[in-house]
């Protein structure tokens, strides 16, 4: 069986010259399904970057991305809409819901990408939001909602489409502990289900709860070690 | 995914942008509106301008010499007859009420080209006439302060003189005109009436006018041969046909014409002034086509202006949205419905502004709505909504979702 993600040699470059940056500098990755991996690594080392093109979001300079087999450079628009909308949940650093729109209609958008319709669409939607505990607040717009309850509508987003890849940078940066503790045994079931998790973040006590865990530095990744709980 | 869905999602996003919304539409709704008020207002003007010629002078009919350059081609032809110039004898013949019954009165008119002072001041008349006191009914022009002068003053030769606003104006500020000796050419001419006003025609300072005795300016500007033309006075507007038929008849016989197609003379009626002034009033149409190109730029401007603004907005959004699967088509859809919808209601509203605003009188002049205005008017604005609506959105859509949401 192929890994879920195969990432081999990927370079990204930002400027060019002098000026040149290397966001990430020649990186290797593979994670098998049903994985649960925590990205970790000083701010600038180049892990949102990794992140944005494993969820299909962003191109590389140089390398080579396989999802599930497929290799992401070769696909059209269309291919790599259904790329990110059924195969991929990607939870990002700065939420990224749509303003002045309801927590549901959020919620119930990359269903409605999917063609999946009234009732239905409604009914996962609201069973996300009920799963992140915001079943109270759906018809709240994101001015309306704390940081933490945004992120938790944001990761309803993710989990609506029920993806088989959970993408998370940094998902637990503006939740209390509480919160966090919620949303990682929320990500210990979804992972118990079967799906693969990665989640960049910086907190121990979140990466604790990986099976594995990878260290960047630099561009590039400098340890890649299996949690040992 | 259903366009019934992506028609939802458009009017979603209309909803949930609401400030948004009100000022893309009111932008396009103010362009299409000016558009089609300026013109209507350029227009209005125009049709006053004609209105302002008609009434000048109704059923009269002013008779010129076909000899000079007056002609054109004629007048090379004309030359080979033996070609008189205008007589006070013709003005006379033309006054005989048993030759010409339809004809109320004649007046024979030489013009001089002249600058009139007074004190330091002084003034060069649009139209200096002399002529005979019917000229003022047949031109439809009256003494309004002071008095006309006589046909007694005409015999005698007298230099007084009746003046316009404009002369008033330019000579005598502070001075009641009324008496005062001016000079035209050096020659003293005594002020004894002021017309009413007539405004201007557009072309013509209907105000700029100096009139005395014939024989005075004939005796002292003019000299005798140089009759300008002859102004004549059908008794209404309706016997104008015959009255035409009679000057014809008597001018032939006067002018000794063997052949009516060449004629020494011409005669021109109203209804052939007002064909001359609208054709040569190109200067009216190109001066519309700058006030419609004018404000539908200003119009454009302003649907461009409000585009652009929600585009960092609207850039980030389509970034979110690709990010969560969704196809380009869906995106470029979506946002085309935007814009239609936008300038549609935008340029709806913009419509009946426009019909409403023309009903207002802007400085005094009644706007008159060119159909083909309003239609301009909508289409180039709906065009810029829709474009400068859905450019944006068709680049954001292919942007890579990062681009997109880190655009600024
Ligand atoms: N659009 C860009 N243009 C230029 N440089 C960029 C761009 N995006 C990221 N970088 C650079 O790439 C490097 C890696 O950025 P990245 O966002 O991946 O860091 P990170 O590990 O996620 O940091 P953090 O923990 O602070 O989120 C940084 O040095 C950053 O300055
Ligand atoms: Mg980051």
């Amino acid at each position: 069986m192929h890994p879920v993600i195969d990432v081999q040699g990927a370079v990204k470059q930002y400027g060019s010259g002098d000026a040149a940056i290397f966001a990430l500098d020649g990186v290797d990755l593979r994670i098998d399904s049903g994985e649960y991996v925590a990205i970790m690594g000083p701010s600038g080392s180049g892990k949102s970057t990794l992140m944005n093109i494993m969820g299909a979001l962003d191109n590389m300079t140089a390398g080579k991305y396989f999802l599930d087999g497929i290799e992401i450079d070769t696909l059209d628009e269309n291919a790599l809409a259904v790329v990110r909308g059924r195969k991929i949940g990607f939870i990002f650093q700065s939420f990224n819901l749509i303003a002045r729109t309801t927590a549901l209609a959020n919620v119930e958008l990359p269903l409605a990408y999917q063609g999946i319709k009234g009732k239905e669409r409604r009914a996962r939607a609201m069973a996300a939001l009920k799963v992140v505990g915001l079943e109270d607040r759906v018809s709240h717009e994101p001015t309306e909602l704390s940081g933490g309850q945004q992120q938790r509508v944001a990761v309803a987003r993710a989990l609506s489409t029920r993806p088989a890849l959970l993408l998370a940078d940094e998902p637990t940066g503006a939740l209390d502990s509480k919160s966090t503790h919620d949303l990682l045994d929320l990500f210990d079931q979804i992972n118990a289900a079967g799906r693969t998790v990665v989640v960049i973040t910086h907190e121990d006590d979140v990466a604790a709860r990986a099976k594995r865990i990878v260290r960047m530095r630099d561009g590039k990744i400098i340890s890649d070690t299996v949690n040992k709980k | 995914m259903s366009i019934f869905e992506i028609i939802r999602f458009a009017i979603r996003g209309l909803n949930s942008n609401k400030l948004r919304t009100t000022l893309t539409t009111m932008g396009i709704a103010i362009g299409v509106s000016s558009v089609i008020i300026l013109l209507a207002f350029g227009n209005g003007s125009s049709k006053a301008v004609q209105a302002g010629i008609e009434k000048l002078g109704t059923n009269t009919i002013t008779i010129q010499s076909n000899r000079g350059g007056f002609g054109g081609g004629r007048a090379s032809a004309s030359r080979s007859v033996s070609s008189k110039p205008l007589t006070v004898g013709d003005a006379v013949a033309l006054s005989d009420p048993t030759t010409a019954p339809d004809i109320k009165q004649a007046a024979p008119v030489a013009s001089a080209n002249t600058t009139c002072t007074f004190g330091t001041n002084s003034s060069t008349p649009g139209t200096f006439n002399g002529t005979w006191p019917a000229w003022f009914e047949a031109s439809n022009t009256s003494v309004s302060k002071g008095t006309y002068f006589t046909n007694d003053d005409v015999t005698e030769g007298r230099r007084v003189a009746v003046i316009g606003n404009t002369i008033v104006t330019d000579l005598f500020t502070g001075v009641n005109p009324i008496g005062q000796v001016m000079r035209c050419g050096g020659i003293p001419f005594t002020v004894i009436g002021i017309t009413e006003k007539k405004g201007s025609n557009g072309f013509q300072d209907g105000d700029s006018l100096v009139v005395a005795p014939l024989t005075a300016v004939q005796r002292s500007l003019t000299g005798y041969n140089n009759l300008q033309s002859i102004v004549v006075q059908a008794k209404s507007a309706k016997v104008q046909d015959l009255a035409q038929t009679e000057i014809n008849t008597i001018m032939d016989a006067q002018h000794k014409v063997k052949n009516v197609n060449n004629r020494d003379y011409r005669t021109l009626n109203q209804a052939s002034l007002l064909a001359t002034t609208s054709s040569s009033s190109s200067v009216l149409t190109v001066l519309l086509g700058m006030i419609a190109g004018i404000s539908l730029l200003v119009g454009g401007i302003g649907i461009t202006n409000i585009m652009l603004v929600t585009v960092v907005e609207r850039t980030r959004e389509i970034g979110i949205r690709k990010a969560i699967g969704a196809p380009k088509r869906a995106i470029m859809t979506q946002f085309l419905i935007e814009a239609t919808i936008l300038s549609l209601v935008g340029g709806l509203l913009g419509v009946v502004g426009g019909l409403i605003g023309s009903n207002f009188k802007i400085v005094g002049v009644q706007p008159i709505i060119i159909p083909s205005s309003v239609f301009l008017a909508f289409g180039v604005s709906v065009f810029i909504g829709l474009f400068f609506g859905s450019y944006p959105a068709s680049r954001a859509a292919s942007l890579r979702p990062i681009e997109a949401l880190r655009y600024e």
